[in-house]
């Protein structure tokens, strides 16, 4: 078996092909397990616990997440929600903050401890196509063989490609993130987060922070630094009538006050930018074919539904499951497209898939630019009134509310709410 | 871009490992294409300027290898592969 690929989808079909004594080549581009790729920040943990048991007691996580926040923002002023609870500060916690470098280079490192071979620095340029079956790859010149190969070659999947079980993604399913890593001493990290020893903390941003159209920032604490950064929908970014270049809008996020100050002090060390598929179900590639699986970011495994956003868990889900067809054909001794087929049910059967249909309207419902427009700039015009305390007599408090909304006003906000309850 | 943003101070944090090979490069006639004038906006490290002709330039030096700039402009503006194994950007964070 071959797996394009030493990310998180790859390494995790790897680990579980070489715990059933499958020999397996993982090729990767970078100099190590991790060196091309980038997170926002956080791995949930509990869908995937129980897929890889021995895997998260030595994890090199960065911190559990247990303070959530989200903050609304308006051109000059900000609307922050903080949640915390008894069970995201207590074990098993439920999510993590965490740099890919650092924990795909552990992983790399089980997986060859079960047996896998990973070969770095070596791209996989094409697959070898004999009579419809694809049956390897070529790379760096050499043709590799193989009764299966697991494409996870992250978002742009130029294998799946190749292999015509997709076409080059268009601007309206995919967003860029950009983030900057700032390292800050975790004692002010502590501090300035309000928390206690190795806890974490997250905050999305909405609004202001993507002028206006569908995206969002954020900020997870690590160990000794934070991961800052914003993300914003391709299509909205190239169209957009303001003209906004990407990097500025991190660069803007980073001067505002309320940022400012957490970051205050803070040395930026690293400045990445990955691409993100949030098309949901309705722009999932092809999972298989002849002699080939796909998963991760390669097969469209990401998903945005506002509150969380999230990629890695359903990465390595899909690439175990990957490897869990593949033991299938091997069992069989076939590897045609109808025996890798085995693969999308289990797909169907996991959380991955039921995910993807239970929150097939979230790209649609997410699109709405009054979500990041027109909203908050409307709470955060309500909130200002509410405190405020004039010279004179105060307004009484409904009516301060019910000037902001009219009828129309309302009927739209019915609309839109129609969509969210979709989610 | 005028370097307004901090873009080359930024890049320079990361590890890039140099390759004498350009893995993204400009469609022959397609400098001037409204489609291709997307990357100037779209791409994260800046790498694309309009020139005074009117056409659009990129330098590869500082590549993300994201790929927002093939998802933006597409496959007929861009010739667009990753850039040699063990070459381009090395994440030591991530």
């Amino acid at each position: 078996m071959i797996v394009v690929g030493g990310g998180l989808a790859g390494l995790a079909a790897a680990y579980t092909l070489a715990q059933h004594d499958l020999e397996v080549l993982v090729l990767e581009r970078g100099d190590y397990a991790g060196a091309k790729n980038l997170t926002g920040g956080r791995l949930y943990i509990n869908p995937i616990r129980k897929l890889f048991p021995e895997l998260w007691r030595k994890a090199p996580l960065e911190r559990p997440i247990v303070r959530e926040g989200v903050m609304i923002m308006a051109a000059e002023s900000s609307l922050s929600l903080n949640y915390t609870g008894a069970e995201l500060a207590s074990e098993p916690y439920q999510s993590y903050s965490v740099l890919r470098a650092k924990f795909d280079r552990w992983f790399a490192k089980e997986v060859e401890r079960k047996g896998a071979a990973i070969v770095t620095k070596t791209k996989v340029d094409d697959v070898i196509i004999q009579d419809g079956q694809i049956c390897g790859v070529r790379a760096d010149g050499e043709e590799l063989r193989a009764d299966v190969v697991i494409a996870c070659d992250g978002v742009l999947s130029l294998i799946a490609e190749k292999a015509g079980l997709r076409k080059p993604g268009k601007p309206k399913d995919y967003a860029v993130g950009i983030k900057e890593v700032i390292e800050l001493d975790a004692a002010l990290i502590e501090e300035r987060f309000g928390l206690e020893g190795n806890e974490g903390a997250a905050c999305l941003f909405m609004g202001a922070v993507t002028k206006g159209v569908f995206g969002g920032g954020f900020l997870y604490t690590n160990q000794n630094s934070l991961s800052l950064g914003i993300v914003v929908g391709i299509n909205e970014l190239m169209s957009s009538e303001s003209a906004v270049p990407a990097p500025a809008l991190l660069e803007d996020l980073k001067q505002r006050a309320e940022i400012a100050r957490l970051i205050k002090d803070g040395t930026p060390v690293e400045y990445g930018a990955h691409v993100i598929p949030e098309g949901g179900l309705a722009s999932l590639t092809k999972l298989y074919g002849p002699g080939i699986l796909v998963a991760g970011d390669a097969a469209g495994f990401s998903m945005n539904i506002g509150i969380t956003v999230r990629g890695m868990e359903y990465a390595m889900a899909s690439g175990y499951y990957a490897a869990q067809a593949a033991l299938k054909a091997r069992e069989k001794n076939d590897y045609s497209a109808q025996v890798l087929s085995a693969y999308e049910v289990l797909l169907n059967e996991s959380f991955v898939m039921k995910d993807f249909y239970s929150f097939k309207d979230a790209p649609l419902a997410l699109s709405n630019p009054r979500i990041y427009a027109r909203y908050p700039e409307l709470i955060n015009d309500i909130m200002a009134d509410l405190y405020a305390v004039p010279d004179g007599a105060k307004e009484k408090l409904y009516p301060t509310i019910k000037k902001y909304l009219n009828w129309r006003e309302m009927l739209t906000m019915v609309s839109d709410m129609r969509k969210v309850m979709k989610l | 871009m005028t370097d307004i943003l901090g873009l080359k101070a930024k890049l320079g944090l990361n590890v890039f490992k140099p390759s004498e090979h350009r893995h993204i490069a400009i469609k022959p006639g397609m400098e001037k294409d409204p489609r291709l004038k997307r990357a100037v906006l779209v791409c994260p490290a800046g790498l694309y300027t309009v020139n005074q002709d009117d056409r659009v330039e990129l330098t590869i030096d500082g590549c993300l290898e994201c790929g927002t700039c093939r998802i933006a402009c597409g496959t007929d503006m861009l010739e667009w592969e990753y850039p040699p194994g063990g070459t381009g950007i090395q994440y030591r964070f991530g």
